[in-house]
């Protein structure tokens, strides 16, 4: 425990200045509060629309979850459908990797279009943002198992199954986990578009009408929710990763 | 020839007629005939790239051959049946270790897929690891391991996984000559005391004569025959056995069937 928390000691005395100067600077240069809140009375906001805070929050966390967990196991079935059919690698693979240069931002709306201010549009617009790098990093990862050792074990009587779960998987979890840690990342941004573009509750709804009311200080608290909420998603798969893939430790 | 003491036995591989080309590629076997017999160490030596190791795949049933049969113990099993009757201990030449497996669970690997329970398998496993230099490092992981002890996981691997015949492809082969060396021993101290049927693929003149009951050569490309040199050194045999006037005298022989024939001064390159 210890260890990890000088591993993280630089980036936290980092945060720690930056938090420092925003306070020192917009004080001393007495910045309008419209423009760049000070950052003690970002705080303040947050606590005192606490409770509004927390009900947002769940929304926004819910929908990213339930988004991110469509992603993966969408995103790994349709990877290993790309790793076992080379028809799916000479079609869909590309598609998947060429449909990036769409502009995801643009896309959103008509997911609003299609599935309405409810829920399931925010869930379309958070898969529309995770789903490649699930895709891409496992279906790169199941390609990256070493052949041989697929032979190897053919040679001692593996079948299909053999093969699947005790050499390809094993070979994917390190691209699964690179892909779902981007992911993990993204999701909470495209919930929040997603709530942008039309909803009751949600951070991005939160931030929306405090910008609308010009109350710079509940828009940042919101932003720094939303930061903390992407960071500790980040976190949640990184430990998962660790624990899983224990062998690269030692 | 002078395998009298080996005629009696049963073959453990009876290969006939072997023909084989990648497309669009001259022809790497020709009307190849050659018999292994049970309990024996035959070594197969060769140049790189004269198609070693395609013929290791065709014996262990990776690859099917264009025409011919390969029969594989008493039960005349072919190739592709062997392998699913597990009756095949290959062996690759690189050591094709799983990263995310304990030294225990590698080399259960083989029993594993057979069906063995894994307790069971990993029992067996424990059971062998101090007969091989391995004692301790069954909770590692190959990376924690130096080149040669993982060439000894991956044998032990094929040891438990295969029957009735190891094949062996050039297993020491990206070893620094040290660690080749007490590799080589090791085998020979192993393969003395379990007398498996080895067919082993190398490069190597002095680790083919070394090991082997019996060295086959191929000197040309296609292969339709193969080259045989009995070696009668006694066993058990050490490293000692290079030094022997004998060894020397084969070696000649060996590198002359291989084409290193230089007029008058046969013996000059050795």
């Amino acid at each position: 425990m210890r260890r990890k928390l000088t591993a993280y000691a630089p980036v936290l005395a980092f945060v720690l200045l930056l938090a420092a100067l925003w306070e020192a600077g917009t004080r001393m240069f007495h910045i309008p509060h419209y423009i760049i809140p000070r950052l003690s009375d970002v705080f303040v906001s947050m606590w005192e629309n606490r409770q509004l805070l927390s009900k947002h929050g769940a929304t926004t966390l819910w929908e990213a979850l339930l988004g991110l967990g469509i992603s993966t196991a969408a995103g790994t079935l349709t990877a290993v459908w790309i790793d076992r059919s080379s028809l799916a690698k000479k079609t869909i693979y590309p598609l998947i990797v060429g449909s990036q240069t769409i502009p995801i931002i643009v896309l959103s709306p008509i997911m609003v279009m299609w599935f309405g201010y409810e829920i399931w549009s925010k869930i379309a617009v958070v898969i529309l943002f995770t789903f490649f790098s699930v895709v891409v990093n496992t279906a790169d990862g199941l390609r990256s198992a070493d052949p041989d050792i697929g032979a190897l074990m053919k040679t001692m009587g593996a079948g299909k199954r053999d093969l699947l779960l005790k050499w390809k998987i094993p070979s994917a979890l390190p691209g699964f986990f690179t892909g779902l840690k981007m992911a993990a990342a993204f999701s909470v941004g495209g919930a929040t578009l997603g709530e942008w573009l039309g909803g009751e509750s949600g951070l991005g709804v939160y931030t929306k009408r405090a910008s609308n009311m010009l109350r710079a200080d509940a828009v940042f608290s919101g932003v720094l929710l939303l930061s903390v909420m992407g960071i500790m998603l980040f976190l949640v798969v990184l430990w998962l990763e660790k624990a899983i893939l224990a062998y690269r430790r030692t | 020839m002078t395998q009298a003491a080996a005629g009696g036995r049963p073959l453990a591989l009876s290969v006939r007629g072997l023909r084989f080309a990648f497309p669009g590629q001259p022809p790497l076997f020709d009307e190849l005939d050659f018999d292994i017999k049970q309990g024996e160490f035959v070594s197969i030596l060769a140049a790189s790239g004269i198609g070693k190791t395609t013929l290791f795949r065709m014996l262990a049933g990776l690859l099917a051959p264009q025409a011919g049969t390969i029969v594989i113990g008493a039960l005349e099993a072919s190739a592709a049946e062997a392998a699913k009757q597990r009756k095949i201990g290959y062996m690759p030449q690189k050591d094709c270790l799983m990263p995310w497996r304990t030294v225990l669970d590698n080399a259960a690997l083989g029993l594993e897929l057979g069906g063995t329970p894994k307790r069971e398998a990993r029992r067996q496993v424990m059971e062998l690891l101090p007969g091989l230099g391995l004692e301790g490092t069954e909770r590692k992981y190959p990376h924690e391991l130096s080149g040669g002890m993982r060439q000894r996981v991956s044998f032990l691997r094929s040891l438990l996984g295969g029957g009735e015949l190891f094949l062996l492809d050039e297993p020491f082969s990206a070893l620094d000559a040290m660690t080749r060396v007490g590799m080589q021993e090791w085998l020979l101290e192993v393969w003395e005391r379990h007398r498996k049927t080895i067919l082993f693929i190398t490069h190597d003149v002095d680790e083919a004569l070394l090991l082997s009951d019996r060295v086959l050569v191929a000197a040309a490309s296609p292969i339709a025959a193969l080259g045989e040199l009995p070696v009668t050194l006694p066993r058990p045999r050490s490293y000692e056995a290079a030094l022997d006037p004998a060894f020397v005298d084969l070696k000649r022989q060996l590198l002359e069937r291989l084409g290193r024939r230089s007029g008058g001064k046969a013996g000059g390159s050795v």
